[in-house]
């Protein structure tokens, strides 16, 4: 069954070999490198819209996924994680920066400087999965409708052929394909989401962006969902953009995890090395504030002071420096570079050298 | 453990939604108690009946809902100073009485802060009228009542955010805000609907801080109802597990996350990825998914999903919540042949 995605049918051209690497041992060969990506939102004043200044949604954020691996983006709402996934998918056009993209056929592509023409036969191997399984499935289609879509639009004009694929593609995220003809309403929150993960595969993807996948899922069916996104990552040699607030489910499911706050990374590592032994202290403070499903571990030891500030009117120097408590002169003067302080292992913190800070795990 | 009476004894409670389309048994025969000074925690996924359960206790179930059977026996002071124990079930749920009680005594802290809050009023105004109704106290009196409040759930610049709306007021302050209404008037239960669902893990922590600190200060009992294992292990000191209407089991907190009885609660236990375990392994999952209420399997609520079901026991008949041992409640025939009488 498998087989069909291997070779696609149409489009693609050249047929890579999609097979060879396992997720634990995924390859260096970078997917995507995002160089100083900057998102400003204009916040507009007056008669004459004149803008008055800019919400720094993404300010500045460099950071790559290599084939085949899984990337966690996590941070607290308003950091700008989701809205950096979505100037990779060009949802957003981003403000500046680079957008470095390994196509199908092997060439580097900016995604930032494409028109939506030049777009179009790249959105096919970019493919999102959304939050909210009741919000992002059309209640007046079908599944077929649904999941054969994207096929449609990417060229799968035979009905016939479509069938087949849907059929397929729903044996594969794990609901019969009898079901083809039914309306959403008729599913669980799970099975919605299997139908909408089922949607972004249809086109063969390479990266999938998925935007918090299980928060909105019941405990008993994250499980299930995760476990898909796994299993499916291994056979089809998936690259994924893994977006969410949930540190235990992110450590469970990423390779890498990268670390926003207030628009900027602030730390990105490998994930057990980041979860140990994290090197700044928003990161740390966000391992303890992790509540442990086991009462005899007591969490909660650092407590992380005052409110995130606003894009729009960042502080000064380190923009974490007014919430920290190693905070020192430079920190309020000046803003760290994100670095690498050892081997894949980034931070932007004045002081990640002699930190000491506690992690979880 | 307690000898004394239960601050709110809950017994074989039943409550359900009378709709077009069929019975909705959201709540069907549900008991415990709660101690003063205790936190218990309800866990459960959707439909459980977890919310609709809090709902009855305060009587604030909307019809076509409505509570069939059972008693929700609440232990208060009377005017002079004796103890009395009252059944809310029976009261009107408009009544004086029962409006005396609602807010006074026992008091909601409600998931969506946002929603809680009416945009055209300023929150220290709502915060006051709640005062007003049950305390007897000039309006200016409530005011500073209202300010020491918002001093204790420790909000910055009390004094002018008491004149602000609440859509001026970040997730966190708004949650802050919401407790200290909920505390306004010294209740000695406080029912905390998934308090923190709506806000990020910083601000999380922050809430939970506050309501331990609070528990501690002021020994009221908390209700901690969520479908966040890791936050009920940090917060209650019992815990109860629901499903489909029913109890499935309850006990300490250490029990139930270290000795759990029923499969369902070692099954859900086993689902969630934990921060100590080997990442990207298949974790083991609970088969399917939750019934809807309209089809809810006879039985044993959960025996389609369940890895031990006995076949001819667990699909014909529903087993009671009995004591295991000397703490743990359970309602399973792996452990006892009660049943609840059809």
């Amino acid at each position: 069954m498998g087989q069909l995605f291997l070779v696609p049918r149409w489009g693609g051209g050249r047929v890579t070999n999609h097979q060879t690497s396992q997720p634990s041992n995924y390859s260096t060969i970078k997917l995507l490198e995002v160089k100083n990506l900057k998102k400003y939102f204009p916040i507009r004043k007056g008669f004459f819209r004149k803008t008055v200044g800019n919400v720094r949604a993404v300010d500045d954020v460099s950071f790559f996924i290599n084939e085949g691996e899984t990337l966690g983006l996590v941070g607290e709402s308003g950091c700008g994680k989701t809205t950096a996934s979505r100037c990779i998918l060009r949802a957003h056009a981003p403000t500046a920066g680079e957008l470095l993209f390994r196509t199908k056929e092997g060439s580097l592509v900016d995604l930032a400087k494409l028109t939506r023409a030049q777009l179009r036969p790249l959105r096919s191997q970019m493919q999102m999965i959304f939050q909210d399984p009741y919000g992002s499935l059309n209640p007046r289609m079908t599944l077929f409708d649904i999941v054969g879509e994207p096929m449609y639009v990417n060229g799968v004009k035979d009905r016939k052929e479509r069938v087949e694929r849907v059929a397929e593609l729903l044996r594969l995220v794990g609901l019969r394909p009898e079901y083809m003809q039914r309306y959403p309403h008729a599913f669980s929150g799970g099975q919605r989401q299997r139908i909408g993960i089922a949607r972004a595969l249809s086109v063969n993807p390479r990266l999938v962006v998925a935007d918090e996948p299980v928060s909105a899922l019941d405990v008993s069916v994250q499980a299930q969902i995760l476990n898909l996104m796994l299993d499916l990552q291994k056979r089809l040699n998936l690259t994924y953009l893994f977006v969410a607030h949930n540190l235990s489910v992110v450590r469970h499911i990423c390779d890498r995890v990268a670390v926003m706050y207030v628009g900027k990374l602030v730390e990105m590592a490998n994930t057990l090395e980041l979860y140990a032994a994290p090197k700044h202290p928003y990161t740390a403070a966000l391992m303890s504030a992790v509540p442990v499903a086991d009462p005899r571990i007591k969490t909660g030891n650092v407590e992380l002071k005052g409110e995130v500030p606003s894009p729009a009117n960042p502080p000064s120097g380190c923009y974490f420096h007014p919430r920290c408590e190693f905070a020192v002169e430079v920190c309020r003067k000046d803003a760290p570079v994100f670095r690498e302080i050892t081997p894949n292992h980034f931070v932007a913190c004045h002081r990640a050298d002699e930190l000491r800070l506690p992690g979880i795990a | 453990m307690n000898n004394e009476t239960p601050l709110l004894s809950v017994r074989d409670l039943k409550t359900y939604f009378m709709m077009d389309e069929g019975v909705v048994k959201a709540v069907d025969g549900v008991t415990f108690d709660v101690y003063a000074g205790q936190i218990f925690g309800i866990v459960g996924e959707s439909g459980c009946g977890k919310s609709v359960t809090m709902k009855a206790v305060l009587r604030i179930v909307e019809p076509p809902g409505k509570i069939v059977s059972g008693q929700i026996l609440l232990k208060r002071k009377t005017a002079n100073g004796e103890e009395q124990v009252i059944d809310l079930a029976q009261l009107n749920a408009n009544s004086k009485a029962m409006r005396d009680i609602r807010g006074a005594e026992i008091a909601l802290i409600p998931q969506e802060p946002m929603a809680a809050f009416s945009p055209v009023h300023t929150v220290g105004d709502q915060i006051v009228e709640a005062i007003l109704l049950h305390q007897n106290v000039s309006r200016r009196e409530a005011r500073t009542i209202a300010l020491q409040m918002f001093k204790d759930v420790g909000i910055p610049m009390p004094e002018q955010r008491l004149d602000e709306y609440s859509w001026q007021l970040s997730g966190g302050l708004r949650q802050r805000a919401i407790i200290a209404m909920a505390l306004s008037c010294n209740p000695r239960l406080l029912i905390a609907d998934e308090p923190t669902t709506a806000v990020d893990v910083t601000t999380q922590a922050q809430v939970l801080r506050l309501l331990r600190r609070l528990q501690e200060q002021r020994h009221a009992a908390i209700i901690f109802i969520t479908h966040d294992l890791g936050v009920i292990a940090q917060m209650a000191s019992y815990v109860m597990v629901m499903y489909l209407g029913l109890v499935m089991e309850q006990g300490p907190v250490d029990e139930i996350f270290h000795a759990p009885k029923h499969p369902y609660t070692q099954a859900l236990l086993r689902s969630i990825p934990t921060i100590t375990m080997t990442p990207r392994v298949n974790l083991p999952t609970i088969s399917g998914s939750i019934p809807h209420p309209f089809n809810k399997p006879r039985g044993c609520p959960f025996h389609p999903r369940c890895e031990k079901f006995i076949a001819g026991k667990c699909d014909t008949r529903i087993p009671a919540l009995q004591p295991i041992g000397e703490k743990q409640w359970v309602s399973c025939f792996l452990y006892h042949d009660g049943e609840v009488a059809a």
